[in-house]
């Protein structure tokens, strides 16, 4: 197991270094100068940051100082905001989303599960047709759309009620974050709800399942223990993409819902061009994504042994 | 063994029927047609699709309207709204009527999209005024709305705003202004219902009536017809989702099928060459796989750069088959290991195939359902990945229309005029959800492995 831990960690060590090497190659072919800014720029400002990233040096070597600063955990300081390194702006703002997204990935995991096993144990029946068509439906839906559509219809829940009841925007307290982490995990959810529908299908005409009926178990006790313990399996394998799916997910509703998350600080640098703090960000969800899809790559390991076997 | 006679090699005598095929037998495909006909809701889907299609590309040679016309008489109009308008005369500068009757704050004559002109008397105590217009009856809270102008003088006592009307109500009131420009407490107010007119100029201009026919200041005629409104800037929805839907299905459907060709090219070979080459191509398919998609769609958009006056279809396209191709090559190369060691690859290679004759007879055709899959669930999610990077500001640019772009748009006015956001939302909802069932039910019916449990 541990050896299993170590190979996968050099693996995804290998994967960041090329998630790194293909954000500077990607910007180094961005059209245009970098220290062109709108904000004039002295002449020895120019020269330092030249000097810094060697930009009067060949590509390979930019790109050796790049892997240097790197590895050394400097990013940068942001092209836009004067004196922020881009540390600080993550620092600041990857909490936010980090907190969003786990509510969002606990939303999507309990919601998919516990809906998944319900329309499985319903077949063809109502349950199962009105949860499907919410499946459906969230699948089928831009995430924009649905942010939106929440947010007016939070605007007209405080309209009725006559008070504030789920904030409409911003972040702060739980509340803030109640409305955006379902629209968030949704899409998600219905993913996971799909697959722990097909699982469990397969689970509940298992011999297993037929044996423990015949000695008498309770449902409640064979549903616990045998239907549910195994139809999560697949569930837990794709949670490690689904997590990443989330992360970048991220941007819609931080974007419509006013939270000062990281992916809105993204999008933001992209469209003013902020270098350092794109590549900066890039390299570090990336980062992120990789070691997310490894824990949970090592916990499934723990979960269930065949796994180990390969 | 010596009891073997030469009768025992005689052939047996042929049982009648027993060889013979009760079914007309069926090709793969047709099987596979069967399968689907039979599915209800994929063929459903199936005639959506086809729909779809024809919408984009039958559609314009239908509905013959310029996608980029602006009708500014209708803007932000949602569908079925009255569109008779008043002819009246041309538009005559305005410089107040010192004759006009009436006191307060008063409209000097009919008020019509063209112009609303007021007069007022002076406020008492004001050393000027301030003109404000709202949707809303000014209330408790003082909430004027949209200062127009202001007037540091007693003098000038009236106004024409000619500023984005539109058929309604308007509330304008007049609000006294003190010696140093601060708002004072007396106002007035007047309701104003504001007509929709238009010349007689404009009408021929527009083609809204025959240049053969006699048209009258004071006539009603009907302006131009838009079947789903028009957006923001006055354009007609239709024409507008027509060319949006070409944007849209072009990289919805070209990208998957470029990415995906190019997956089953990287993927077969992989699987092919086998050995140390096989290694390291699906390593470097891995790491391919491990770019954070949505980030690196965005820094790729970047890179390649949009020149003025391109819509950035053709770098979104370059960007997605980049980052995309990785899952189809490893499911291809998956099928190709599989396939060869199959049996009946063996039974061929004993029979004397050649290498060609096993790739097409036998490969390609048995990759080739799980291809069509792949390409059909992959359109979906392409839509999305248009519609999100268009929506962020990063996809197709103005004025070149997409679904996720006109979405971007309406989603700014949803309040007041939700058709803007509705329309474009409902047809990449429904475009996704064709695809998405018909891929449910084209896997169902081309792979008996991915049947699903239902």
């Amino acid at each position: 197991m541990l050896l299993y831990t170590i190979k996968r960690l050099l693996q995804g060590i290998i994967t960041v270094w090329f998630i790194a090497t293909a954000t500077f190659f990607a910007m180094h072919n961005v059209p245009g100068d970098p220290l062109i800014n709108d904000r004039a720029m002295t002449a020895t400002t120019r020269a330092n940051l030249e000097a810094k990233y060697g930009l009067d040096q060949p590509v390979v070597t930019q790109y050796v100082i790049y892997l240097r600063n790197l590895v050394q955990g400097d990013f940068g300081i942001s092209f836009t905001q004067e004196n922020r390194e881009v540390n600080d702006i993550i620092r600041e703002h990857f909490p936010v989303s980090a907190i969003l997204g786990i509510l969002a990935v606990m939303f999507a995991t309990v919601g998919g599960v516990l809906f998944g096993a319900l329309t499985a144990i319903y077949r063809n029946r109502l349950p199962d047709y009105v949860i499907m068509f919410v499946v459906i439906l969230s699948i089928s839906v831009p995430s924009f759309v649905i942010a939106a559509l929440s947010q007016l219809s939070l605007v007209s829940l405080n309209n009725v009620v006559g008070r504030t009841v789920l904030p409409v925007a911003g972040w702060g307290t739980i509340q803030h974050m109640l409305v955006p982490a379902m629209v968030l995990g949704l899409g998600t959810m219905a993913y996971l709800t799909r697959l722990m529908r097909s699982s469990m299908l397969e689970i509940i005409s298992s011999d297993f399942v037929r044996t423990a009926k015949s000695k008498g178990v309770p449902p409640a006790r064979i549903f616990a223990r045998h239907q549910l313990r195994n139809a999560i399996m697949p569930v837990i394998t794709v949670l490690g993409p689904a997590i990443a799916a989330i992360t970048t997910g991220g941007f819609v509703v931080e974007l419509v819902f006013a939270i000062p998350g990281l992916g809105r600080y993204f999008v933001q640098a992209v469209q003013q061009l902020d270098y350092t703090v794109i590549m900066g960000t890039t390299v570090f969800y990336g980062a992120f994504l990789v070691f997310m899809v490894i824990v949970v790559d090592v916990l499934y390991g723990f979960i269930d042994p065949r796994v180990r076997m390969e | 063994m010596s009891d073997i006679a030469p009768i025992d090699f005689a052939p047996l005598i042929e049982q009648q029927e027993a060889h013979g095929l009760s079914r007309p037998s069926l090709s793969y495909w047709q099987d596979a047609w069967i399968r689907l006909k039979a599915n209800k809701r994929a063929l459903v889907s199936l005639y959506l699709v086809i729909g779809l299609l024809l919408f984009t590309l039958a559609g314009p040679l239908i509905w013959r309207v310029d996608s980029a016309i602006q009708d500014l008489d209708q803007v932000s109009q949602p569908p079925g709204t009255n569109r008779s308008a008043l002819v009246v005369d041309d538009y005559k500068p305005w410089f107040g009527d010192q004759f006009l009757a009436g006191a307060g704050l008063r409209l000097a004559e009919e008020a019509t999209s063209q112009a609303v002109r007021v007069q007022w008397d002076a406020l008492p105590g004001a050393s000027g005024h301030r003109v404000y217009r709202n949707l809303f009856p000014v209330g408790e809270e003082r909430a004027y709305g949209i200062p127009l102008a202001e007037f540091f003088d007693v003098n000038t006592l009236h106004f024409e705003d000619r500023l984005d009307l539109k058929r309604g109500r308007y509330y304008y009131s007049v609000v006294a202004l003190g010696d140093r420009g601060e708002l004072l407490d007396n106002f007035e107010m007047i309701e104003v219902d504001v007509q929709r007119v238009t010349t007689i100029a404009e009408a021929l201009e527009r083609g809204l009536v025959d240049d053969g026919s006699e048209l009258l200041v004071g006539d009603q005629i009907d302006l131009s017809w838009h079947p789903l409104g028009t957006d923001y800037l006055g354009r007609d929805m239709l024409a507008r989702l027509m060319a949006g839907a070409q944007v849209s299905l072009f990289i919805g459907i070209g990208a998957p099928f470029l990415f995906v060709l190019f997956g089953v090219v990287f993927g077969s070979m992989a699987g092919f060459i086998g050995g140390k080459t096989d290694q390291l191509m699906m390593r470097f398919a891995d790491f391919v796989v491990a770019l954070p998609f949505l980030l690196f769609m965005i820094l790729f958009k970047i890179a390649f750069g949009i020149g003025p006056g391109e819509s950035g279809v053709f770098p979104m396209l370059v960007a997605l088959v980049l980052l995309a191709w990785p899952a189809t090559a490893r499911l291809v190369r998956g099928q190709i290991l599989q396939i060869r060691e199959q049996g009946y690859i063996h039974a061929s290679q004993l029979l004397g195939a050649k290498t060609s004759y096993l790739i097409l007879r036998h490969m390609i055709p048995n990759t080739l359902g799980v291809v069509l899959v792949t390409i059909t669930f992959a359109i979906p999610s392409a839509i999305f990945t248009e519609a999100f990077l268009s929506f962020i500001g990063m996809g197709v640019a103005p004025p070149t229309p997409s679904w996720g772009s006109m979405s971007n748009e309406g989603i700014k006015t949803m309040l007041i005029t939700p058709h803007e956001l509705i329309f474009p939302a409902l047809f990449i909802s429904i475009t996704v959800l064709a695809f998405n069932l018909l891929g449910d039910g084209l896997r169902d019916a081309l792979d008996a492995r991915m049947r699903n449990t239902e």
